[in-house]
């Protein structure tokens, strides 16, 4: 029972025949930092609407701490706290209601579904919001409804579908914060996003979904250990116009003042730092080209498309 | 705690939410037909009706007292659900249910009680506009009550399943419009179909309305035109049928599930 979730050759096609799943294997562990990624219409969302009972599978074993969907859904879904990708709540209604009314459909008794209200509230920063309608709220106060309404019934596993979307890099940081304090607090927490630098740096585990197959799964230190190539920036003291042909390692001029450096996995930044001393070159400062895990996503897209092509 | 426990806090978490969702709303919901029935009131009764005289041993007044009551009742258990069932499905809260460990039948429970709770409320509503205008007693109280919660179940079960097929906010406005109007305006709410040719009284027949329509006038003034035994037998087994329906389609995931 040492798994969250168990997914063994999950398909799903959908009624106009779009193959959204193609039989995906996957586990998480309890206790992890999940990221669930993968470029648009991959069928993260389907996986996760599986997951949630919102999207029915076509075939395929699906276990939720242990318990089979198929048989015990009403078990699978106490396990779940849901923060879908578009907004799902009542437009109407205040904010405070829609969370009590969530903690009552979990079986929550009114009265302490009032004190768990007013925490999850406060920890989103949501408290000064409560009578509002809910569609008086800004965009980023939305995502933090919907995470504070599957907070609720306080799941060991909760699932964020793009959560920071649309949301300011402020609130951003919060959420980053928030989720990294309850998965240290035991949840397991599976998210997907589009910003790879967030799942780089807050997820231990990694699965990238493409046109719904899994094509990589592992965690996220051995993926970033295996990236066989990385881009740096280095801005220079001294102006240049020309570089010597005898670098270690490949080098591009962007500008006068900065220097692209290409390492490929075997080479290291030394022999760079060593060469760049006997030139004479200054470097001031030194930064990534582009976020690792993005160079990795990047590469593995490419390689699919250069293999279709 | 036990699952009964949960499930019951779920059912009255649906329920309430229902009761304010159409009293925050109530100029919409329970107004219109209070205003409604005060005008026939004034235009049959006080206008018309002197002319009309007696039906079936009353005052004309008196005789529409039971169908208007029952007539708003059903209209409004039904739009209750209708419309609170497909925004939910519109505004697609209605997953907040879907991801929550609540039954079919509780999901199904708490949006009937709450069309009820509607129909009841403006029933009473109503009623309290009749009195106004005719003072009526109650011949039957037990089968009044039966009747018009029974009629109200009705109609909330037929407005969920309208709303689960409803693709758009036109497909929960035709069925009112084209058949529950009708059939009520038909099932003899302000007339005895003792008043028809012999066809048009066995067509009449044909409508359940007019059964639910008498068994309740039944229960008011101790006058009707069918047997309220068949009438109550009726609209039980047409419950029995619509919920079967309705916890099928749930159970299928129509209209809410890809
Ligand atoms: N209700 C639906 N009916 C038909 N096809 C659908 C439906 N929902 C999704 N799809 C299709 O299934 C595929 C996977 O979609 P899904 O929403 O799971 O992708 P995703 O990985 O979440 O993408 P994104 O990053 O854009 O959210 C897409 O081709 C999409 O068009
Ligand atoms: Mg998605």
């Amino acid at each position: 029972m040492s798994h969250a979730i168990r997914l063994e050759q999950l398909k799903k096609t959908y009624a106009n025949g779009t193959e959204a799943l193609k039989g995906i294997d996957l586990q998480v562990e309890q206790g992890d930092f999940f990221a669930l990624l993968g470029p648009n219409g991959a069928g993260k969302s389907t996986a996760i609407g599986i997951l949630s009972s919102l999207v029915r599978k076509t075939s395929g074993r699906v276990e939720v701490f242990g318990h089979d969907l198929d048989r015990e859904p009403q078990e699978v879904k106490r396990h779940i706290g849901l923060v879908p990708q578009d907004f799902n709540f009542n437009q109407w209604e205040p904010v405070e209601e829609i969370i009590i009314n969530q903690a009552g459909y979990y079986g929550i008794p009114r009265r302490q579904a009032y004190g768990k209200t007013k925490r999850v509230l406060k920890e989103l920063d949501l408290w000064g919001k409560r009578r509002a309608q809910a569609r008086s709220l800004s965009g980023g106060m939305k995502r933090r409804l919907m995470i504070a309404r599957a907070l609720v019934h306080e799941p060991p596993l909760m699932i964020l579908d793009e959560p920071t979307a649309g949301v300011d890099i402020e609130i951003r940081r919060s959420m980053w914060a928030f989720m990294e304090e309850i998965n240290r607090a035991g949840t397991t927490i599976i998210l997907t996003t589009h910003y790879l630098e967030e799942a780089e740096n807050l997820c231990r585990s990694i699965a990238i979904i493409d046109d719904g197959r899994i094509v990589e799964n592992s965690s996220m230190q051995a993926l970033l250990h295996r990236l066989h190539r990385q881009a740096f920036l280095l801005t220079l003291r001294q102006p240049i116009q020309t570089l010597p042909g005898d670098a270690p390692v490949r080098l591009r001029i962007q500008d006068e003042y900065t220097l692209e450096a290409v390492l490929e996995q075997e080479q290291t930044l030394n022999s760079l730092f060593g060469w760049l001393n006997a030139q004479g070159m200054e470097v001031l400062s030194m930064r990534n080209k582009q976020n690792r895990l993005e160079q990795f996503f990047l590469d593995r897209v490419r390689k699919k498309k250069a293999e279709a092509a | 705690m036990s699952n009964w426990q949960r499930y019951r806090i779920a059912y009255f978490t649906i329920v309430i939410k229902e009761v304010l969702r159409f009293a925050r709303i109530w100029v919409q919901t329970i107004l219109p037909s209070a205003i409604m029935t005060s005008l026939y009131f004034l235009i049959f009764g006080a206008l018309i009706g002197e002319r009309i005289g007696e039906m079936d041993g009353y005052s004309y007044q008196s005789f529409i007292v039971p169908g208007l009551i029952l007539m708003a009742v059903i209209t409004n258990s039904y739009a209750n659900t209708v419309s609170s069932f497909f925004q939910a499905k519109y505004q697609r809260h209605v997953e907040e249910l879907i991801i929550a460990p609540v039954p079919n039948w509780i999901i199904l429970g708490g949006y009937v009680t709450g069309g009820v709770a509607r129909g009841l409320v403006v029933g009473a509503v109503v009623t309290g506009v009749t009195l106004y205008f005719a003072n009526v007693g109650v011949k039957h109280p037990l089968l009044t009550i039966l009747v018009v919660v029974l009629t109200s179940i009705l109609f909330s079960l037929a407005g969920f399943i309208n709303a689960v097929f409803a693709k758009s906010f036109d497909d929960i406005s035709i069925i009112p419009t084209f058949v529950l109007t009708p059939l009520t305006y038909l099932g003899g709410v302000f007339y005895s179909i003792s008043l028809l040719p012999a066809f048009w009284q066995k067509l009449s027949l044909a409508n359940p309305v007019l059964y639910m329509i008498n068994a309740f006038r039944y229960g008011i003034l101790g006058v009707s035109d069918i047997r309220p035994e068949t009438a109550l037998l009726l609209i039980v087994g047409f419950i029995l049928v619509l919920g079967s329906v309705a916890l099928w389609l749930l159970h299928k995931g129509v209209g809410i599930k890809n």
